[in-house]
């Protein structure tokens, strides 16, 4: 089975079926270790017991980068190899990415509250994270406002292509800006300054995470094709009762 | 290359003629100008302190007023269709039409500026700043919301999605044309560094607008 294979709409139907009972699983399985973990985590010495919505936070961060790094690849899939599940991938991850934005925006702004004393700050990193969300709902936006998803999918996969840019910028806005927000403390030169007792709850909560995101994309993108089959029946019956 | 040097003269005369509507961007931009006076107060000292925000403010919502006519008007009378079968590289076309519109709805905002930084009392050095920001950041705006005119265009009624689309995507901008006008106004950071990003946004969008323009033309316009 390779990529082409899956570009049946019906063969993706079936190994779908098959993926995602499995996938629902393993999901729960990793986010109760996950959430086990950062329960029982130590609190820091300056944060107290505040640290623990890291361990929310932080994946949610990660994954809204990551969903829009997912639809970048599916609008090359959809403009470059005009591959037909790629406009399906795209549509459905929209929303997903937009609700991890949100929450990674909440749980900062909760944790900025006790931590910086202010709910918000026009810091680099918040403001453009805040510019990401504003992105996801104008692709939402442009995905509703054309009827044929095949055209919609072209369009959005311009605008995905150029939105694409705010992602580094997002990721070096610590390093550039020395602004409220703590710089890079996971992924960075010379390995990560967080203490073991962290960083592996934290881990395990970012595999979790990523998990969840791809059941829900998988089983959003299934509901996208039923979606299409029901549409594509009620217009043939509706021209076989027109004639 | 004649082609294009038609298309960019067909584009500027049109845009200036009755109808074309790209000095009422200009008319916009004085009336935001004249609007923020009686929103935060005639106080002299502040709106000398705000004035930069408010002219780059001003013009970013003028030029957004005018992108909407960048294809729309082409696409109802069937010309985009031509412009888009004809053997120019249709990204250089989209790069001709945006440089007739900055020409035609940009620069005319840059002129206005001197004008418009008298009313918000900044003295010759600010205004001649936030001038040369505006005339570095400006393109840039055209370029990126060129994209956003083409998505628009090939969906009906776009106009509001518009704004929505290209707003984020032109914050940067915003960003670094403040702060350079601000450092020549007051501050104690250079004016180079925030001025040569600008540039270099610029240049970039220079590069990208026309390719993602074309490209969402030539696969919405079927």
């Amino acid at each position: 089975m390779t990529l082409i294979d899956l570009a049946n709409p019906s063969r993706f139907l079936a190994l779908a079926g098959r993926i995602l009972p499995w996938l629902v699983a393993v999901t729960v399985f990793v986010l109760a270790i996950g959430l086990y973990q950062s329960a029982t985590a130590p609190d820091d010495y300056q944060q107290g017991a505040t640290v623990k919505i890291m361990f929310i936070h932080v994946p949610n961060a990660w994954l809204s980068m990551f969903v829009w790094g997912v639809m970048s690849i599916a609008a090359l899939g959809t403009l470059v190899w005009r591959h037909p599940l790629a406009d399906v991938a795209a549509k459905t991850a929209v929303p997903i990415g937009a609700a991890f934005t949100f929450l990674a925006l909440l749980t900062g702004s909760l944790w900025g509250r006790p931590m910086w004393g202010t709910y918000w700050q026009w810091d680099a990193r918040l403001t453009s994270v805040l510019v990401l969300f504003l992105m996801y709902l104008g692709l939402m936006a442009l995905w509703r406002a054309v009827e044929d998803p095949s055209r919609a999918a072209r369009a959005a996969a311009v605008l995905t292509l150029v939105g694409s840019i705010n992602i580094p910028i997002i990721k070096f806005s610590v390093n550039w800006w020395n602004t409220l927000h703590q710089p890079a403390s996971v992924l960075r030169m010379g390995g990560s300054t967080l203490d073991r007792a962290f960083l592996i709850p934290l881990l395990v909560m970012a595999i979790g995470f990523t998990l969840l995101f791809l059941t829900l994309h998988i089983a959003a993108m299934r509901n996208e094709i039923l979606r299409r089959r029901v549409r594509t029946l009620q217009m043939l019956q509706a021209s076989k009762s027109a004639a | 290359m004649t082609a294009l040097a038609a298309l960019v003269r067909r584009d500027v005369s049109v845009a200036m003629r009755v109808g074309g509507g790209a000095l009422i961007g200009v008319l916009f931009f004085l009336t935001v100008v004249v609007l923020m006076p009686f929103a935060v107060g005639p106080d002299l000292a502040l709106l000398r302190k705000l004035g930069p925000a408010i002219l780059w403010i001003g013009a970013l919502l003028a030029s957004l007023l005018t992108l909407d006519r960048l294809f729309t008007a082409d696409h109802d009378d069937g010309s985009l269709d031509l412009i888009v079968m004809s053997r120019t590289p249709l990204e250089l076309a989209c790069a001709a039409k945006a440089l007739a519109h900055w020409l035609a709805a940009g620069l005319p905002l840059v002129a206005a500026t001197p004008v418009l930084g008298l009313l918000l009392n900044l003295d010759a050095t600010a205004t001649g700043a936030v001038a040369l920001t505006l005339l570095a950041g400006t393109p840039a705006l055209t370029f990126t919301g060129m994209i956003g005119a083409a998505l628009a265009v090939v969906l009906r009624r776009g106009g509001l999605l518009l704004s929505v689309l290209v707003l984020p995507l032109s914050i940067p901008v915003l960003i670094f044309g403040v702060a350079a006008s601000n450092a020549a106004l007051s501050g104690p950071s250079p004016f180079g560094t925030p001025f040569s990003i600008l540039c270099a946004l610029s240049l970039a969008s220079l590069v990208i607008g026309p390719f993602a323009a074309a490209a969402s033309l030539r696969h919405g316009l079927d």
